[in-house]
């Protein structure tokens, strides 16, 4: 039901019981960047332009070509904490889907949770690596595939730097690795480049994101931001068992009388068929720079085609008409 | 570390441990995740604050106050532990009748010396039972704790003063978020819960930072939380191996195994001995020259005999203080011509960056070895004097040696960590070029100049000539580290087998060791610091994971986690028992105890050393086995913690007439200066307090992160933190530039302004506090650059440890880029002018009385004076 719109209409490639995915909890994120470093070294990514952004301890901005783990920091004052949980509250009351059956509605009787006056979130943002993949919908090229994994990843040598994919992910993960122009350039010359110094920048003028380190999970590792993440902020494993983990530390919250923590990404009837990472926040979406209600673009296809059924339908109605009509004045 | 998660409160204060040991804090999410509560009493809201249940925030520097206001509370209540104290704190132990409080003296103690500022603890001394023998052991103790010499009761009243409404005016607590962590802390201690309290830099680095210890040490003795599991106090340490260098030091005043260095004082060998420890003292402590005569003999091998006293006239003597500060102050004195710098950046890693580097170019020579070519090494051409004109390059002679090391994954050894883990760790891979690890420059080092001195006949040389150094090497000529490791363990010197503990160790010269605390970790010819048994095949204890020193004992005088009767206080929290049918303490930890010392027995009269502990002294290390709420000895600066206000302090002390610590090491001079004290002409000039701290994305001076882009892209330059208010104040905007000036320094910083600092009423003053990550520096070596905060900071050391006062500064912010070359220190002096600071400045050691005035004493920091006196620490 919720994969009739899989990309380009192709029958699932993996088993969904094994389909790999993460879970982002962060409830106990530190904002180390652990991650963020560790994903660099191992993809051997470049340093994004170096500079202080005055926006708290965020100095990489947001998820790019080059940044594949991106940790934000939001700096949080009692009434935005009481509005986080506040909303959080509703949520519960709808019975929000992802929380599952046995989802706490009585918050009054939870204890109190001790209000601070002031709060510094983080989150470990990364691709999502989505049930229904925008980007990989709409890569002409076939650059973009799903492994048997379950995850989404771009082939650097397919790859023809087209960009259609940018436009097509609904979170704004996937970027064109920019070199100023528009050559797609692979080579191992080039000013970036010092033997036994420098490693050269790859893949310069192609389409990048996270692969969830599809080359470790091959060898059967797991991804290199959850090794070095050290307080299980970052968990990885089969979904089903990531969405339980997750399910299970939300009502833990809950039941402490912090109604702000919510899911994202769980829910499998969202517009993106539920992602393959799975967050528990601390606020809106939005308050994290995460849309609220992605959508896969190509999720309108189908009414699309329909509409240009019938549209095509009733052209060829007037024109058989007009033939008709035609034929009778004539 | 691992014990964090036992814990049912943690109470995290002087420390930003998530981001300055995010891996450690693992073990507190764990905590979390069973239940514990979670509390982080600090002067900044941080990446720890973040996930606490609670973050409390507090004036820096003001900590004593809270503690000693907490101790009051539980005392007051009658909330303490009362068996856990009764039995194994000195509690019921009898102080001197010569002993005066601060409360007699307005903030001294009985016994201090005005002309040299330091304490006679004499007076401090316990009362001896009236049979008492000469140095006997015997004290006088009431075990109802009303006689007003006890301990208990001296304590009582010194802490008198301390309530909850101090704590809200001088600390900037509230009384409910006091109440709050007094609560969290009652409800979670005693028989069925533990309360752990954590710390860092944040309590060592202030003019009084050992007090802060003893201070929470006080009150988690008085909770029963010593000993026992998810207790104590955990003392982060911030480098890899810091523990390490500290139980086989680089410390000026230590040997290996806390055995002090030798000084002039002790002439002879017992003198010396005497020193160690006495005698006639109770607890291991007492076999000083089993460990001792263990060490001539690793040192001096077959040249150490009982007729030449093992060699102990070959030890060098220290004459007085040699921590890095008063090097230092030598250099400018033009007493110092060589210097290693081994894993250190001075130039910006240590107080005071001006007189770092105008230090260093009056040397003769200086190696420095490293992987990065770091501002200390390059100081004589890119340092900011060289910029202002202070320092010409043709002027300075220092010849500079770079040598290039291997890094901790080029060279095999061991890691000691924050709880006395002895981890081994191989090497991964060769040292590209000619790096070298400092096993091997310094063994290299050895035989060089034993080669040379062979055949000198100056006296001096004779311990160089008498020194062993023959380690075993490898086909490359290479020390093999796991035979140093060997001769740490140290060897039966008769059959040639490794030691299997301390234990084994004797003083009749048939013994060697390298470091007594260390002696077990090649028991039966294993390396036990290679230990890699993982946590998951085996209990949470892991005894199978490298090896703790002592006797890879996890807990720390764990015979407290049993009841005076030898039963677990309870199952929860249970450690080590005493077997009755096995007639020995049992447990999952090793016993930080005599196996077979049964709770009920008593030791002779007379009895001393280890033969001297009852079964009921769990503290085996102490000379009465007892943990010491108060101490009569140990600290040179009080025997109970006393609210000082810090060395640069905006505000007055409410507690006593003496406004600082009156024996800080101060070091005075006209390029030492310091804020004036509250009240005194000029004390607007420098109105707010800086404070200088890590970031997890930095390590230290920067050298080996802000080279590395990934690294130095998180936080690309150095920035300060200040409170909204303070920004209005001074027309600061998020994004933008400041210049802080402070006595010493000017420097610049892009500004974050941030709710997460403090905009506090102490005392009844508007009180604002900046903060300066110190990671940054000129050198041009590294990827990212900026001006280095530990230039504002101020030369004044804690008299126990020589640590400098680096967590509270004085200083004014104004908007913009700071002057560039002779105008910055234009800028520094017109500041200077308009406090109208001298060197007498905020720095006498004695708060005058207002009748009284200042007298100016002799400086001895500075350019132009040579030849003073300096601090003997």
């Amino acid at each position: 039901m919720a994969n009739i719109f899989t990309e380009s209409g192709q029958p699932s490639t993996y088993d969904p019981s094994t389909r790999k995915a993460f879970f982002t909890d962060t409830s106990v994120c530190i904002g180390c960047k652990a991650c963020e470093v560790a994903c660099k070294e191992w993809n051997r990514n470049p340093a994004d332009d170096i500079g202080l952004t005055g926006n708290s301890y965020d100095n990489t901005g947001s998820l790019g070509a080059n940044t594949w783990r991106h940790v934000a920091f939001i700096e949080q004052d009692s009434e935005e904490i009481e509005a986080a949980r506040e909303s959080g509250k509703k949520l519960i009351s709808l019975g929000m889907p992802t929380i599952g059956d046995a989802a706490p509605a009585e918050t009054e009787e939870a204890p109190i949770y001790d209000t601070p006056d002031f709060r510094w979130l983080m989150s470990s943002d990364v691709c999502k690596h989505c049930t229904n993949a925008g980007c990989l919908d709409v890569c002409p090229t076939g650059a973009l595939f799903r492994t048997e994994h379950g995850t989404v990843v771009v082939q650097d040598d397919v790859c023809n730097g087209c960009g259609t994919c940018v436009a097509g992910c609904p979170f704004g993960v996937i970027e064109r690795r920019n070199d100023g122009g528009v050559l797609k350039r692979d080579t191992r010359e080039g000013a970036d480049f010092t033997p036994g110094e420098k490693a050269p920048i790859k893949n310069i003028g192609v389409a990048q994101k996270c692969t969830m380190c599809f080359d470790r999970l091959q060898d059967g590792m797991e991804p290199m931001c959850q090794k070095a993440c050290p307080t299980e902020s970052i968990q990885f494993g089969n979904r089903d068992d990531m969405l339980a983990k997750a399910q299970a530390r939300v009502q833990e919250l809950h039941a402490q009388g912090r109604t702000e923590a919510r899911l994202y990404g769980a829910n499998s009837d969202d517009g993106v068929g539920g992602t393959g990472s799975i967050f528990l926040l601390l606020d809106e979406p939005e308050t994290y720079g995460l849309p609220p209600d992605p959508h896969v673009p190509t999720r309108d296809l189908p009414e699309m085609w329909r509409d240009a059924a019938i549209a095509a339908g009733g052209m060829v109605a007037a024109v058989a008409a007009g033939f008709l009509l035609g034929g009778k004045k004539k | 570390m691992q014990d964090m998660a036992n814990a049912d409160c943690i109470i995290i204060q002087g420390s930003n441990m998530a981001e300055a040991h995010p891996v450690g804090f693992q073990w507190v999410t764990e905590a979390k995740k069973r239940g514990a509560r979670l509390i982080h009493v600090d002067p900044r809201f941080t990446r720890t604050s973040a996930v606490a249940d609670k973050y409390i925030g507090i004036r820096a520097g003001s900590d004593v106050v809270l503690f000693g206001a907490l101790i009051k509370y539980v005392i007051d209540n009658e909330l303490y532990f009362k068996d856990y104290v009764l039995n194994y704190t000195n509690a019921a132990t009898l102080v001197s009748e010569e002993f005066l409080d601060t409360e007699d003296l307005d903030g001294m103690f009985s016994g201090y010396n005005e002309e040299t500022g330091k304490y006679d603890n004499s007076s401090w001394a316990y009362q001896r039972v009236d049979d008492a023998a000469e140095g006997e052991y015997e004290f006088k103790q009431d075990h109802t704790l009303q006689d007003p010499r006890t301990v208990f009761q001296v304590i009582k009243r010194h802490y008198s003063r301390y309530t909850p409404e101090v704590v809200e005016e001088t600390c900037g607590i509230s009384r409910e978020d006091f109440q709050y962590l007094a609560d969290s802390i009652v409800n979670n201690s005693g028989r069925e819960r533990t309360t752990q309290f954590a710390y860092a830099l944040g309590w060592t680095q202030h003019t009084l930072g050992a007090q802060f210890i003893r201070a929470c040490a006080i009150l988690q003795l008085l909770m029963g939380n010593v000993g026992r599991p998810g207790s104590g106090i955990m003392a982060l340490r911030g480098h890899v191996s810091i523990q390490g260098s500290t139980d086989i030091p680089t410390l000026f005043h230590l040997m290996p195994g806390y055995l002090p260095m030798p000084t002039v004082n002790e002439p002879t060998y017992q003198e010396y001995l005497d020193t160690v420890a006495s005698a006639q003292q109770k607890g291991f402590w007492q076999l000083r020259e089993n460990y001792v005569v263990s060490l001539m003999k690793e040192y001096w091998g077959e040249n150490a005999t009982k007729e030449n006293d093992w060699g102990y006239h070959w030890m060098p003597k220290l004459t007085g203080a040699a921590s890095t500060y008063h090097t230092l102050q030598k250099m400018h004195r033009g007493e110092v011509d060589g210097y290693f710098v081994f894993g250190q950046n001075p130039a910006v890693a240590q107080s005071h960056g001006y007189l770092q580097r105008t230090g260093l170019a009056k040397l003769k020579w200086m190696v420095v070895r490293d992987s990065q070519m770091l501002e200390t090494a390059t100081f004589w051409k890119d340092s900011p004097e060289v910029k202002s004109g202070a320092l010409v390059p043709e002027d300075i002679d220092t010849e500079v040696f770079f040598m290039p090391a291997a890094n901790y994954a080029e060279k095999a050894g061991t890691f000691t960590q924050t709880h006395r883990m002895v981890q081994w760790r191989y090497k991964a891979l060769d040292t590209p070029g000619q790096g070298e690890s400092e096993l091997d420059f310094f063994y290299q080092l050895g035989k060089r100049i034993k080669e040379r001195v062979k055949d000198s006949t100056d006296p001096r040389d004779i311990p160089l000539q008498m020194m062993r150094w023959d380690y075993a090497v490898d086909e490359n000529g290479e020390v093999d580290p796991e035979d140093v490791l060997k001769e740490i363990n140290g060897y039966n010197l008769e059959t040639g087998e490794l030691l299997n503990g301390f234990t084994e160790m004797k003083a009749d010269g048939t013994t060697s060791g390298g470091a007594w605390i260390y002696s077990g970790i090649y028991a039966g010819g294993i390396n036990h610091a290679a230990n890699k048994k993982p946590g998951q095949d085996q209990d949470e204890f892991a005894l199978d994971w490298a090896w703790a020193w002592p006797m890879n004992r996890r807990i720390l005088y764990n015979r407290a986690s049993a009841d005076p009767q030898g039963k677990p206080w309870s199952e929860r929290k249970r450690l080590i028992w005493w077997d009755e049918e096995q007639s020995k303490w049992v447990g999952p930890d090793v016993p930080d105890f005599p196996v077979g010392l049964a709770p009920d027995h008593e030791p002779e009269r007379g009895a001393v050393g280890p033969a001297g502990l009852s079964g009921k002294d769990p503290f085996i290390m102490q000379p009465d086995g007892k943990g010491w709420l108060f101490a009569p000895e140990g600290m040179v600066d009080g025997p109970l913690p006393t609210h000082y206000e810090p060395h640069e302090s905006p505000v007055g002390n409410i507690l006593y007439h003496q406004q600082q610590s009156p024996t800080r090491l101060r070091f005075r001079g006209v390029n030492n200066l310091s804020r004036p004290n509250p009240g005194q002409p000029g004390d607007d000039v420098y109105p707010f307090v800086f404070t200088t701290y890590r970031l997890t994305e930095h390590y230290t001076s920067g050298a080996m992160t802000r080279t590395l882009p990934y690294l130095a892209e998180l936080q690309p330059e150095l920035f300060c933190e200040v409170s909204p208010e303070l920004a209005e104040k001074r027309g600061l905007e998020n994004g933008g530039w400041a210049t802080i000036v402070s006595p010493r320094g000017v420097i610049e910083a892009r500004v974050l302004v941030t709710d997460r600092m403090p905009h506090m009423k102490i005392n009844g003053v508007e009180y604002y506090n900046i903060g300066l990550p110190f990671h940054f520096g000129n050198g041009e070596y590294a990827v990212v650059t900026g001006d280095s905060a530990n230039d504002l900071l101020g030369i004044t050391l804690d008299a126990n440890t020589s640590i400098q006062a680096s967590k509270v500064g004085a200083c004014d912010v104004v908007a913009g880029r700071r002057p560039r070359g002779a105008q910055r220190t234009e800028m520094l002096r017109e500041y200077q002018r308009r406090a109208n600071l001298g060197t007498e400045s905020g720095n006498v050691r004695l708060t005058p009385r207002v009748s009284e005035g200042i007298q100016e004493e002799e400086e001895n920091f500075s350019d132009t004076k040579a030849n003073q006196e300096g601090e003997r620490g």
